[in-house]
């Protein structure tokens, strides 16, 4: 491996990382406060990355406007999940599980009746890059993905950990039942925690259209990815959901620029299973809930 | 179960109708529609083993995977090492059954969730290796494995398993000796472990039970009998590819298992004979193919949400309705009898 190949891949891989951080802690959010993990959330992914397809390529909205929108509308869905089928639920997480596959279906449904089942190619909306010295190339339609992610990570960080209802969601993902009887309103952070969550893989499916070709299956790899990367960080751990995102795209990418692709998914899948037999907490430890 | 003399005889009476109408129906249905009766048939071996592994109280994302490793080892079997095809299916479904007996040792130190995307990934992985290009010589890659050879015909009795009612009638035999071995199973003393470790696994091991054995046996069991499903399978259908065993047939499984539910030994076959008449009847007659998934997915939230315990909980419901009618001095008993089949 040279050099270059080998700075392009760390390059690529930081690229890898944000976009998995962004649907892992998404997943984890939920995870953490509703006791549910969602299986639709590729699917959530892939409905981010349609409203760009329609609204950028379809009908020449601004790509960062298309994007936003898009946060939105997948952070509406979010609410609809939660309403239509986490909240009557509650007491059920196998249900909401079993729901969630339902809801998969559905949206998988609703993309291939508007779209078809072909490949959607999204022009970039910029031709620029970052060449470094020894000829690694970014793009800036990478960059605006690790920037986005970056800001909105903190972002969410800081709102959990400065803001009121920041520390309501956190109360009720470590113990719901005595949050409650502090007076906390469990649809109130429910609906919140399913927004983030839903509109953070949203985003993700918006910023990566143009460089990932959607279609409406692409929401499955992408599930099994958020599945190793909360596994390994640690079911319910933010922090632990990044770091493994980081570390999981840095084995990926290695794997797959030395190897090849499918020998980088069993890796990973390897990795997860490692993980939960030796320590089922995560690598990172679970400090929000077990 | 059938305690009085007279309802042993409906019971029996009705077995024989049930038989007989089992033997009948390929001769009223069109030709895809028999095609549809033997894959029919599959499923319903296919959702009664995995009801086995749920009686324990842990749901598997790996058994649709399993059922392909069946398919690709009888497969295999069959067609490079040339051995005659019923000793392949066996040796199939053992394959599949050596293979739960290997994943038990990881995945039975989890449970629930865990059990769950553990499961998952242990069926991606193989699915994976399937697809690996270093193993195409073996595995086929995506494509998978064409031609392989069929069910060999009896000239003696000019019977030629290439006719799907053929095909279907040994289907039948296969998948009834299977539910018998199955039933036979859960009402045995391993069976009510089995309950036993669902309901209450902490007791069960202060009493000296087992459970991590008791659970593996129950995979291995339920994986044999998947790897037979998907042994009938290949050599019915002549192709078996990674994608058929995807996540998505997963998907279909627990619809059957949720639409037909878990609790009673008919309930998930229940559930995938409604939904593939439905799915035959109705959906082909409307013509929305690939509204399927959506009118699925709808069906699953819509019982999840308002019939949690499937189709089965209507069963003592109806008994109860019709039992009323008929003998009202009975219909105290019947409720208790009905729960306790439910149990």
């Amino acid at each position: 491996m040279t050099l270059e190949l080998f700075f392009q891949t760390v390059v690529n891989a930081t690229y890898a990382a944000s976009y998995m951080a962004l649907i892992a802690v998404g997943l984890v959010l939920i995870f953490g406060v509703m006791g549910v993990i969602n299986f639709a959330h590729g699917e959530l992914y892939m409905a981010g990355a349609y409203a760009v397809v329609a609204l950028y390529a379809g009908m020449g909205i601004n790509f960062f406007v298309a994007v936003a929108i898009g946060l939105l509308f997948v952070g509406m869905l979010g609410l609809l999940m939660e309403y239509g089928l986490f909240r009557p639920l509650r007491d059920n997480p196998l249900g909401g599980l079993i729901a969630s596959i339902g809801f998969l279906l559905i949206l998988q449904t609703i993309a291939v009746l508007g779209f078809g089942v072909q490949m959607e190619h999204v022009p970039p909306s910029t031709q620029g890059k970052i060449v470094f010295s020894d000829g690694v190339v970014l793009t800036y339609q990478r960059l605006y993905v690790i920037l986005t992610t970056v800001v909105l990570l903190t972002a969410l960080w800081l709102f959990l950990r400065k803001s009121k209802f920041g520390w309501a969601l956190r109360a009720c993902a470590q113990d719901r039942e005595a949050a409650v009887l502090q007076g906390m309103s469990i649809n109130a952070t429910a609906r919140l925690a399913m927004f983030i969550g839903a509109a953070l893989a949203g985003v993700a499916g918006a910023l990566t259209a143009p460089l990932v070709a959607p279609t409406p299956q692409m929401g499955h790899p992408v599930i099994i990815t958020a599945f190793i990367i909360i596994i390994v960080g640690g079911v319910g751990s933010l922090e632990g959901a990044v770091l493994a995102a980081i570390l999981y795209a840095f084995v990926n990418t290695f794997v797959t620029t030395i190897y090849d692709g499918t020998l980088a998914n069993i890796v990973g899948l390897l990795l997860m299973l490692i993980v939960l037999i030796v320590k089922p907490t995560g690598l990172f430890g679970a400090k929000e809930r077990a | 179960m059938p305690e009085r003399p007279t309802s042993r005889l409906t019971f029996a009476l009705g077995l024989i109708l049930l038989a007989a109408a089992l033997i009948v129906l390929p001769h009223l249905v069109s030709l895809s529609q028999k095609e549809v009766l033997v894959l029919l048939v599959i499923n319903v071996l296919l959702v009664s083993s995995y009801r086995l592994l749920t009686l324990t109280g842990e749901w598997s994302l790996a058994h649709a995977v399993i059922m392909g490793v069946g398919a690709y080892g009888s497969a295999l079997v069959s067609k490079e090492l040339s051995w005659p095809v019923p000793l392949a299916m066996l040796v199939g479904a053992s394959i599949a059954a050596f293979l739960a007996l290997l994943l038990s040792f990881p995945l039975f130190r989890m449970k629930g969730f865990y059990f769950l995307i553990g499961s998952f990934a242990a069926g991606e992985v193989i699915r994976l290796v399937w697809k690996w290009s270093e193993l195409t010589w073996l595995f086929g890659g995506p494509k998978g494995i064409k031609l392989i050879p069929p069910f060999p015909d009896i000239p003696v009795l000019s019977i030629d398993f290439y006719d799907p009612v053929n095909y279907y009638y040994l289907c039948l035999i296969v998948v009834t000796i299977s539910l018998l071995i199955l039933y036979r199973v859960e009402r045995s003393r391993i069976g009510l472990t089995f309950h036993a470790i669902h309901w209450q696994d902490k007791l069960a091991e202060s009493v000296g039970v087992d459970t991590f054995r008791y659970r593996m046996l129950a995979f291995v069991i339920s994986s044999f009998f998947a790897g037979l499903s998907g042994a009938l399978y290949a050599h019915y259908i002549g192709t078996v590819n990674p994608n058929r065993f995807s996540v998505e047939e997963m998907t279909y499984i627990l619809i059957w298992a949720i639409v037909g539910g878990t609790a009673t030994f008919y309930g998930p076959i229940l559930g995938v004979v409604v939904l593939t008449v439905l799915n035959e009847v109705v959906l082909r007659a409307i013509g929305v193919d690939e509204m399927r998934p959506m009118l699925y997915g709808a069906i699953l939230i819509l019982f999840i949400l308002f019939l949690p315990n499937g189709l089965e909980s209507l069963v003592p419901k109806a008994k109860d309705w019709f039992g009323g009618r008929k003998q009202k001095q009975a219909k105290s008993e019947q409720p208790a009898e009905a729960e306790q089949t439910a149990k």
